[in-house]
């Protein structure tokens, strides 16, 4: 038999995890991989398998390319980067024993992931425990940095994306009345719908109804059919692919022809295959283009369809690439692998040129960046536009 | 009001996928007195038949959709009995707890096997049937919803014509009374089990199929919430009743259905299963369930 009730379990997980906490502080490590001349060790904690597996393995992708062509060019003060990446099955958890391997056994000079807000969000506490620096390459929650001082990330944050998406809905969708319907056990969900709401009604807007599922619910119709009735301009979808693709078509079932948006958890090929022709007049928010024109992005997705058999990579790919980047630029200035000095040279991270756009990290050690905003038409994603912060 | 039919549209098909699994669960329950906890795995098992077998056979018409579902029945059948031979039969005359938690041992087994074998991603189910939205004033409902009701339908009359018409179902029913005595007048009881689990797997790999072509995304755990639904729906309905799984499954469906659509979403569940507990209160045999003296 399996027991699947999602909250007792978490409420374990995160019992568990605390206990994790107090046991990394208690040991006083300090921070490891600083000696020696051998390889810089880097950590990466991913989900390459289970529901956020498209994620994971994406920026994967990204991160393995760019360590391969900073090594390529010499490597970071004269030593090659050693990533060490280890899968956590997107199960909640997971992350914290992955993380604490990585310190205490690998003795890693910095951690780099990952993209679900809610497993950052565990892996975070002990890295600050330990003070070794993290950078998340797109947790857009903003708790996740707020965990300490040595939690950084180079995507941009849900506040902005939540105005950003709720600026669009104004503008280009004409919504005046929106309809939100968020997953109630995902962070990242829960915290765009709410910096989306303020943001919204802010501007005049009116949330006319607000339904809620969890993650690994398969049937929406119910909660479709209540938002149907109550007579929307557009539908926010603030979740994950899996759920969201299954949505938007159990959507067009229902006969709901208007608009739905969503951000950057959308962004999978996946969402197309669960979806296909439902996608029309869908909209979400990302990080990136590959569409752009710009020529550091160009010789990215060159570099990435070389390795990877023609692949185009998505915005996940492109942040779990500037996450090494920026970690390898910051190693570089501190001149040292010590996890302080690293620390501090990541926290003055300044216009670092990015496949994301120009990355600065500002006090609360998020990136401020632009955002673009992509559609589906005919099956395929298109770019629409780019909002500047 | 049309908001109101339409929900109860959508919590009839809801509730007729999870009738379908509890069929399978109430009916091996009925002869062995023994609840299969493997029966929702043997389901995504049966989604996963339907997904490799869906491109070869070139599913996507009528006949193809029916030879998929058909393969996908005959599969988990198989996969049934060879569960049964395998895991349960050796205990045979043991205690039930002994069975029950090699069920628990199946049920893992089969959903670790699906992460190595089918991959841990959730993978997007093709369409296996025609699909088209049919309208009736402000009231939607797709095809597919339709093909899931009449499967079940169907599913829930053959089975009783077997159970109740033929020599098999005569033994079955024999066994579940007595199986010594079955066995002395010459019915062989070990047969008469494994066709019982291919019956009982056939009907999972049906709702395999038919919980992939309405929610479209499978994974190697899809089985656990479902499955855990439809347990509770056959014994809401009584444990061992045919009509009652069904019934039983449509009342959960249909309840669920109902709350989520309210403010109290996400108490759907919790709401769900109060019932369940309320119901269990006054009538532990379940609805149609009828009270029986163990005998010692």
């Amino acid at each position: 038999m399996n027991l699947p009730t999602p909250f007792r379990r978490r409420e374990f997980l995160t019992s568990v995890s605390l206990a994790a906490v107090l046991l990394a502080g208690c040991k006083d490590s300090g921070g490891g991989g600083t000696g020696g001349t051998g390889a810089i060790k880097v950590g990466e904690f991913a989900s390459l398998t289970g529901s956020e597996a498209a994620f994971g393995n994406s920026s994967h992708n990204g991160t393995v390319l760019a360590v391969e062509e900073i090594n390529k060019a010499g490597g970071v003060l004269g030593r090659q980067i050693e990533l060490i990446t280890e899968d956590n099955q997107s199960k909640q958890g997971e992350s914290v024993t992955i993380v604490k391997k990585f310190i205490s056994r690998d003795e890693v000079a910095a951690v780099l992931g990952e993209v679900a807000s809610g497993r950052s969000l565990e892996a975070a506490p002990v890295c600050q425990e330990s003070k070794i620096p993290m950078v998340s390459p797109s947790s857009t929650n903003p708790k996740v940095t707020d965990t300490g001082d040595y939690i950084f990330r180079v995507c941009f944050i849900d506040p902005f994306q939540g105005g950003l998406l709720a600026d669009f809905a104004k503008r280009t969708l004409k919504a005046k009345k929106v309809a939100i319907l968020s997953d109630v056990s995902a962070p990242y969900s829960v915290g765009l719908a709410e910096f989306f709401q303020k943001a919204f009604v802010a501007g005049g807007g009116e949330i006319i109804i607000e339904q809620k599922y969890a993650s690994k619910d398969k049937d929406f119709r119910a909660q479709l059919t209540a938002i149907k009735a109550s007579g929307p301009d557009a539908i926010f979808v603030p979740g994950y692919y899996t759920e969201a693709g299954l949505i938007v078509a159990q959507a067009r079932q229902l006969g709901i022809t208007l608009p739905v948006f969503g951000g950057d958890g959308w962004e999978a090929p996946e969402l197309i295959q669960i979806a296909g022709p439902a996608l029309e007049n869908t909209f979400y928010s990302t990080h990136y283009s590959p569409e752009a024109d710009d020529p550091m992005v160009k010789a990215f997705v060159k570099a990435y369809q070389a390795k990877y058999d023609g692949q185009t990579p998505d915005a996940m790919a492109a942040l779990g690439y500037d996450s090494a980047l920026v970690l390898a630029d910051a190693m570089k200035r501190a001149g040292s692998t010590d996890p302080a000095k690293v620390r501090d040279a990541l926290a003055a991270t300044k216009d670092f040129p990015c496949v994301t756009g120009k990355t600065t990290l500002d006090g609360r050690r998020n990136a401020t960046k632009s955002a673009v905003i992509i559609t589906v038409k005919d099956g395929k994603f298109k770019y629409l536009e780019t909002i500047q912060p | 009001m049309t908001e109101l039919l339409q929900q109860l549209l959508n919590g009839l098909s809801l509730g007729a996928i999870y009738a379908l699994i509890a069929l399978g669960y109430t009916m091996v329950y009925g002869v062995l007195r023994f609840i299969n906890f493997a029966h929702s795995d043997v389901f995504m098992v049966g989604a996963y038949f339907g997904f490799y077998l869906a491109p070869r056979v070139g599913a996507g018409g009528i006949g193809g959709g029916l030879l998929v579902l058909l393969g996908a029945m005959a599969g988990c059948a198989v996969l049934g009995m060879v569960i049964e031979k395998l895991a349960y039969r050796p205990l045979r005359g043991r205690s039930t707890l002994t069975v029950l938690i090699t069920a628990i041992g199946v049920s893992l087994l089969l959903q670790n096997v699906g992460q190595k074998v089918f991959g841990a991603n959730p993978k997007a189910f093709p369409h296996i049937f025609p699909e088209t939205q049919l309208h009736f004033g402000g009231l939607t409902i797709s095809s597919n919803q339709i093909i899931v009701l009449v499967v079940t339908l169907l599913l829930l009359g053959g089975l009783h014509w077997v159970v109740n018409r033929t020599r098999m179902g005569t033994a079955m029913r024999a066994l579940s009374f007595n199986a010594t005595a079955a066995s002395l007048v010459g019915i062989n009881n070990d047969r008469v089990i494994s066709f019982t689990f291919a019956l009982g797997s056939a009907l999972a790999g049906a709702g395999g199929i038919l919980y992939a072509m309405n929610y479209p995304s499978i994974d190697p755990l899809m089985g656990t919430l479902p499955g855990l639904k439809a347990f509770v729906a056959a014994v809401l309905g009584g444990i061992g009743n045919l009509p009652g799984a069904a019934l039983g499954g449509l009342l959960i469906g249909l309840v669920e259905t109902l709350v989520s659509g309210t403010k109290a979403s996400t108490f759907r569940d919790a709401i769900a299963f109060a019932i369940l507990i309320l119901i269990l209160m006054f009538r532990p045999a379940g609805l149609l369930g009828k009270m029986r003296v163990e005998k010692v």
